[in-house]
């Protein structure tokens, strides 16, 4: 079999890492919580890093009025069946063994990729933004308006007194290798029909 | 009038230079210390290497320390009520403190052991007896809360406790008075040769460290003072001091001081087991409470036992034998590899060591010296190690370091003397300040000591701290032995008399501490797990309140319909499932403590409004920056008042959510 076959093929299973571990993770840090608060993200589930971490998230946001984290979102539903559709036609194309439907699938891929982070990113400043009228605390930003505590969707925030981290996790990582490895096979392929 | 200026002068002067001499001098004993102070400094944040548990004696509790360090972590209530934990105050936990005589809210909390397994100790539970009452605790070291009592039938002044063998096979406890076996009505003056000491062995649980009176040895009515069980090759042996072997029952400190020897008692108790497992034993009518608290429901539960196995020694030839040891022996301790049998003879300035292997010899060639109703006394010569010529006077207790080395205390002279084993001689003396009684090298009472410390519990302090009226503080010093001599580091005051202790390295236990319990695993019957499921249902003039509390609110925290002369059950669950989040509630007027609730855990208080109005509750514990906005209310009608019975959340019921 050509390289750039198993390397399609393997690059799309990688994809279904996503169904074992979790694609992203937040943290959050306070000086009062010398093990921090996490919530892993999963295609399919929201789950504790330590057990019960949500419900004292929950707890520590209803102060300034943030929702609960609700127990499942439709994307829960659409995700897992998107994966491994992908999964699958990625198999498939691998099969097929033509190089271009290797790069249709990456591009496939990424596309979905950035819907999936905007769809996050979307709930995310509902979440951080939507904010009980009746919240115990309320803060403000300079300009007056009334401040969010909408955790970032990369990288490290301060948020009053915590710090919340928001990076990938091995799934998300599986998923990474996956992809560049289909496109590593269009290379590949692209060379070898050269030839 | 110059030249006496001058010489005024150069008086102070050189008057001066000795003082700043003096100072001088004082500054170099500072640096020194400095070098002590950071031997016991653990700096903010960071751990201790032991745990040690130092029993309150008359303050019935048990105080846990770090070590080096001597902060003390927490006070776990035993046999006494405590009503910042509600300990003998809520509903669960009054069943703790019932006895064959009623509900007893206090006793003299006097020798912790650890359970021990292989002769090392593991750090499961801790064992601690009653004294005045008999009765044996067990505290688990998972949650540091004491979920065990049995009380000891046909004993008094329970002072030879609670000693665990090197697998916890057994807790034996032994009694201090002799009595009457069973109790009755005669007079005092036939004591002798008609009262009883019993020794009594508690079976343990492997799997839950539960305890049950497995038999009762029916021994002379001498006092048994102080125990300590046999290991490596004596295990299977336990061994009892005794005094008054003259049996007085009146003036005991000239009457029970006369014979120039009493005893200490080796039992063998694996024998006496095999003949109770052969249906030996005479089982005799008793009543006695045994109380189990449970984890799960969070509650105690007190059984009346009425029945004992009791053993008549002289019916089981071969295993008890007396080894006469001089002055009154007061500390019985085993050195590790059970060879040295230590009795400290505490009117004498000498230390009597047996020899297990002599004892042993001695029996086996039958060499007695006669016998004591029917019990075979060995002869001294024959069993005799060695004695320590301490210089010292009235020892007491013994400790080793794993190293050869033993330590004991010296009431009378007020000090510790580190002597070596086999050679009996003396190494060091370190005063204590003052009068020590016993003394704690963590492990010490097991087959491996960890010698790096040894703790000094003194009776008495005087002038050692600031003075807080007629009543001082008691106090707990800490010695460093790594070395040839020993020095003393800290002196720390303690809660309650420091009787005696129990030392462990922190990390077996630390590792296994629970830091919440389970809301899906509370069975208690009136947890309310969610808000949703909290109810306040009437019963005739009882009212049964299902609450729940969590950051920063009860559920319900209105509640009407209730009336004067009602008796309200305020059953209160912790809904958090956080470290270190704990509530309290109290209720003004209730007649009890305020409870504390650990995060999963549902606890009960009784209140009987006895005026019409309506009447606050608040959380006790700091939880959070709304603490002070958890409140709530209670309206409490006359009687045959027609207002129902309601209860609210934000003017919704609770169970609407």
């Amino acid at each position: 079999m050509k390289k750039s076959k198993i390397l399609m093929i393997v690059g799309s299973l990688l994809l279904l890492g996503l169904f074992a571990f979790p694609l992203w993770n937040i943290t959050l840090e306070a000086p009062q919580y010398p093990t921090p608060l996490g919530m892993e993200i999963y295609i399919n589930k929201f789950a504790d890093t330590h057990e019960f971490d949500i419900k004292n998230i929950n707890l520590m946001n209803h102060y300034v009025g943030m929702q609960y984290i609700p127990e499942t979102i439709p994307e829960f539903k659409i995700f897992p069946i998107a994966i491994a559709a992908m999964a699958l036609l990625g198999v498939l194309f691998g099969f097929v063994g033509k190089y271009k439907l290797y790069l249709f699938w990456f591009i496939l891929m990424t596309a979905l990729g950035i819907a999936g982070m905007y769809d996050f990113y979307l709930w995310e400043y509902d979440y951080g933004h939507n904010l009980d009228p009746k919240a115990i605390m309320k803060f403000t930003n300079e300009d007056g308006s009334a401040m969010g505590f909408q955790p970032p969707l990369f990288g490290t925030k301060h948020i009053l007194n915590f710090v919340a981290h928001s990076y990938p996790r091995a799934g998300a990582y599986f998923m990474f290798v996956g992809m560049i490895l289909t496109l590593i096979a269009f290379f590949k392929g692209k060379k070898e029909a050269k030839r | 009038m110059k030249t006496l200026f001058k010489s005024v002068l150069a008086l102070l002067t050189i008057s001066l230079m000795v003082v700043s001499c003096v100072q001088n001098s004082n500054d170099s004993s500072g640096a020194l210390s400095s070098s002590k102070a950071e031997k016991v400094y653990v700096a903010p944040g960071e751990h201790d290497d032991f745990y040690a548990f130092v029993s309150g004696g008359f303050s019935g509790q048990l105080a846990v320390y770090g070590l080096p360090s001597g902060r003390l972590f927490k006070v776990i209530p035993v046999f006494s009520v405590d009503a910042e934990k509600a300990y003998g105050f809520n509903e669960e936990t009054k069943p703790m403190l019932n006895t064959s005589h009623g509900f007893i809210p206090w006793d003299d909390a006097h020798h912790p052991d650890i359970s021990q397994t292989n002769g090392v100790v593991d750090g499961r539970y801790v064992y601690i007896n009653g004294n005045n009452t008999p009765r044996i605790a067990k505290i688990d070291l998972t949650t540091f809360e004491t979920t065990e009592i049995i009380e000891i039938p046909n004993s008094a002044g329970n002072h030879s406790s609670s000693y665990v063998t090197e697998n916890t096979e057994y807790v034996v406890a032994g009694t201090r008075f002799g009595v009457p076996v069973p109790q009755r009505d005669m007079p005092i003056a036939e004591y002798k040769g008609n009262f009883k000491g019993a020794l009594s062995f508690l079976k343990v649980d492997p799997e839950d460290g539960g305890m049950d009176i497995k038999f009762q040895i029916l021994m002379p009515g001498f006092d048994y003072d102080k125990a300590h069980p046999g290991r490596g090759d004596s295990h299977g042996w336990f061994f009892f001091t005794t005094y008054n072997s003259e049996e007085a029952h009146s003036l005991l400190e000239v009457n029970a001081s006369q014979n120039d020897k009493d005893f200490i008692a080796a039992v063998n108790w694996k024998k006496i087991e095999e003949y109770v497992n052969n249906g030996g034993g005479k089982k005799m009518p008793a009543n006695y409470a045994h109380n189990v608290y449970d984890e799960h429901t969070h509650t105690a539960t007190s059984t009346m036992k009425k029945e004992v196995l009791t053993v008549d020694p002289t019916e089981v030839p071969g295993a008890i034998y007396f080894l006469p040891t001089p002055k009154s022996p007061h500390g019985c301790d085993v050195s590790p590899t059970g060879e040295y049998i230590v009795g400290s003879g505490k009117l004498s300035a000498d230390v009597t060591v047996h020899s297990f292997t002599k004892m042993m010899n001695a029996i086996n060639n039958k060499k007695f010296d006669g016998d004591a109703y029917g019990i075979p006394i060995l002869n001294y010569e024959d069993i005799l190690a060695g004695s320590v010529k301490s210089g010292g006077l009235g020892p007491l207790h013994t400790e080793f370091d794993g190293k050869g080395n033993a330590y004991t205390t010296f009431f009378i002279s007020s000090e510790v003397v580190k002597w070596k084993l086999g050679t009996w001689e003396v190494i060091d003396r370190k005063p204590t300040y003052y009068s020590v009684g016993h003394l704690m090298i963590p492990g010490g009472n097991s087959g491996q000591p960890f010698g790096k410390y040894v703790l000094a519990m003194n009776k008495i302090t005087k002038d050692r701290y600031l003075p807080t009226g007629p009543e001082v503080t008691q106090s707990a010093q800490l010695y460093d032995i790594t070395g040839e001599k020993m020095e003393l580091l800290l002196d720390f005051p303690t809660v309650g008399e420091p009787h005696y202790a129990a030392g462990i390295p922190a990390d077996i236990v630390a590792k296994n501490s629970r830091k919440i319990f389970r809301l899906e695993e509370n069975e208690h019957p009136y947890a309310a797990k969610t808000e949703a499921e909290a109810k306040v249902v009437r019963k005739g003039n009882e009212v049964h309140i299902n609450m729940t509390m969590i950051r920063s609110h009860f559920a319900p925290d209105n509640i009407e319909g209730i009336q004067v002369g009602d008796k309200v059950y305020f059953h209160v669950t912790n809904l958090e499932q956080d470290y270190d989040v704990p509530h309290g509630i109290s209720m003004i007027g209730a007649n009890t403590s305020e409870l504390l609730i650990m995060p999963g855990q549902t606890e009960t208080f009784v209140w009987e409004p006895k005026q019409v109005g309506v009447w606050p509750f608040y959380c006790t514990d700091f939880c959070s920056a709304l603490h002070q906005e958890m409140q709530g209310y209670v309206r409490v009608s006359p009687k045959g008042s027609s207002v129902p019975i309601s209860f609210t959340l934000d003017d919704d019921a609770v169970d609407a959510e």
